[in-house]
């Protein structure tokens, strides 16, 4: 999802038994719906698991920004355009409330920023695919935003009160998102033939990638048996992905678009549809680095970040200066 | 009973942190919303303007630096809160009152 592959302590799952008093007294608070508060006391590999997801939640966002800042200037219709903007703005706006919240476990704003632009710190594998036409931008909003929806809902449930709240906010934000994607498709869809072709191309090239931002099976994986024990995943990436299928497949319907899987059928027997899995070797290649815009998205971040040096810089002594102003006047 | 008050965070270049109050609507208080780097009160507000209320969420703005906020800490919960919940006589369900008295 827009935390993708997030490794836990990699030891297992503890019983109630096997903790000590102090541990024990915070699963139980979690397995009781509670919330876990910043001061709260909490295992390390509780903090350093949601330091680690929610930094690269908020890294997502951000760099989820210019693939569609892509086509800010580009837009049909002054309307388009104020829209996309807006979208774009918001994208800006979850990163910043998922910083604010990772920063209560104790790391800082420039720390995260640092991993992220080492490489140390991932974001979604989704961003790293181009967006070569005014569909891509349908697809985007419809399939990408609809895919971060499925994961993004449930976890204003999660066990750590800040990230909860920060979805709260994102969810509520988001369902404007998809709608003006899935509207950018349906004018398309019914447009000219060329239109038509472009929404067609679109959801060919995004619907793999979309399936691949649930991340690989994870039925097995010990870290999410450990992330859902603690309440900051809560299901599996199986689970969520059939969800959007299910979901998806009716509205492409809708649009007179084809899903790209020949083996796409409904399963009347499991009350869903059976799909072709992305290919996950390409999935792991990007996560890698090599997907077709990592160089170009992660030089985009760093050129921000050098950029806006001197205006951070020049601010902040501005602020010192007419503080000390104000205290030599009083 | 303790209480903490964070440090304010050294001087590493970083913005400092601000926490966000926005009052929902008139007749209301102010409520948390969360927090922000700016480098002054002014343009803490500007940026709080920006980030957390772009839907009509407001019609106020308060922020302060986040080490200026002194909190109960988590440990104390017991002795802070624990007392009221003997004081049942402080909820006014604890007083039965006949239905023939009426409206009370
Ligand atoms: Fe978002
Ligand atoms: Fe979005």
């Amino acid at each position: 999802m827009y935390a993708q592959m997030i490794k836990s302590t990699g030891q297992g799952v503890k019983t109630l038994d096997e903790m000590e008093p102090q541990e024990r007294a915070f699963q139980e608070r979690i397995d009781a719906g509670g919330k876990i508060e910043p001061k709260d006391w909490m295992p390390e590999g509780y903090r350093k698991n949601l330091i680690r997801q929610m930094g690269q939640h908020a890294h997502s966002e951000i760099v989820g920004q210019l693939p569609e800042a892509n086509w800010i200037t580009r837009a049909p219709t002054l309307e388009r355009k104020a829209i996309l903007l807006a979208k774009v703005q918001d994208e800006a706006g979850h990163g910043l409330y998922l910083y604010c919240a990772a920063e209560t476990l104790g790391i800082t704003r420039d720390e995260m920023t640092e991993q992220l632009l080492s490489g140390k710190a991932k974001y979604s594998s989704i961003f790293n695919y181009p967006t070569l036409t005014w569909a891509d931008m349908g697809a985007v909003g419809w399939l990408v935003d609809g895919a971060a929806i499925m994961n993004q809902v449930p976890l204003q449930r999660t066990s750590y009160g800040p990230y909860a709240r920060a979805m709260v906010r994102i969810c509520k934000e988001e369902s404007f998102h998809q709608r003006q994607g899935y509207d950018i498709m349906m004018k398309m869809a019914k447009g000219t033939a060329a239109q038509k072709r472009m929404a067609q191309d679109a959801l060919n090239r995004f619907w793999y990638p979309s399936l691949m931002m649930f991340g690989p099976s994870d039925a097995e994986s010990i870290h999410s048996a450990q992330s859902m024990a603690w309440k900051i995943k809560m299901n599996t990436n199986d689970e969520l992905r059939q969800k959007f299928v299910d979901q998806t497949v009716p509205q492409a319907e809708y649009l007179g678009l084809t899903v790209p899987d020949a083996d796409l059928t409904w399963n009347e027997e499991k009350g869903g549809y059976d799909f072709s899995q992305p290919d996950w070797a390409e999935f792991f290649d990007v996560l890698k680095g090599n997907g077709p815009c990592n160089t170009e998205r992660l030089a985009a971040r760093q050129k921000a970040w050098d950029d806006g040096a001197w205006v951070r810089d020049a601010m902040m002594a501005h602020a010192e200066k007419r503080a000390a102003q104000k205290v030599a006047a009083e | 009973m303790s209480s903490s008050t964070p440090e304010a965070p050294s001087r590493s270049g970083e913005w400092p942190l601000w926490e966000v109050f926005v009052r929902g609507q008139h007749g209301l208080s102010h409520r948390h919303v969360g927090s922000l780097h700016a480098p002054d009160a002014e343009k803490a507000i500007l940026n709080a303007r920006d980030v957390y209320t772009r839907r009509n969420e407001g019609v106020s703005i308060w922020v302060v630096e986040a080490h200026r906020i002194a909190a109960s800490a988590p440990d104390d919960k017991g002795p802070m809160y624990e007392p009221s919940n003997s004081k049942v006589y402080r909820h006014p369900t604890f007083f039965d009152i006949p239905d023939d008295v009426r409206a009370m």
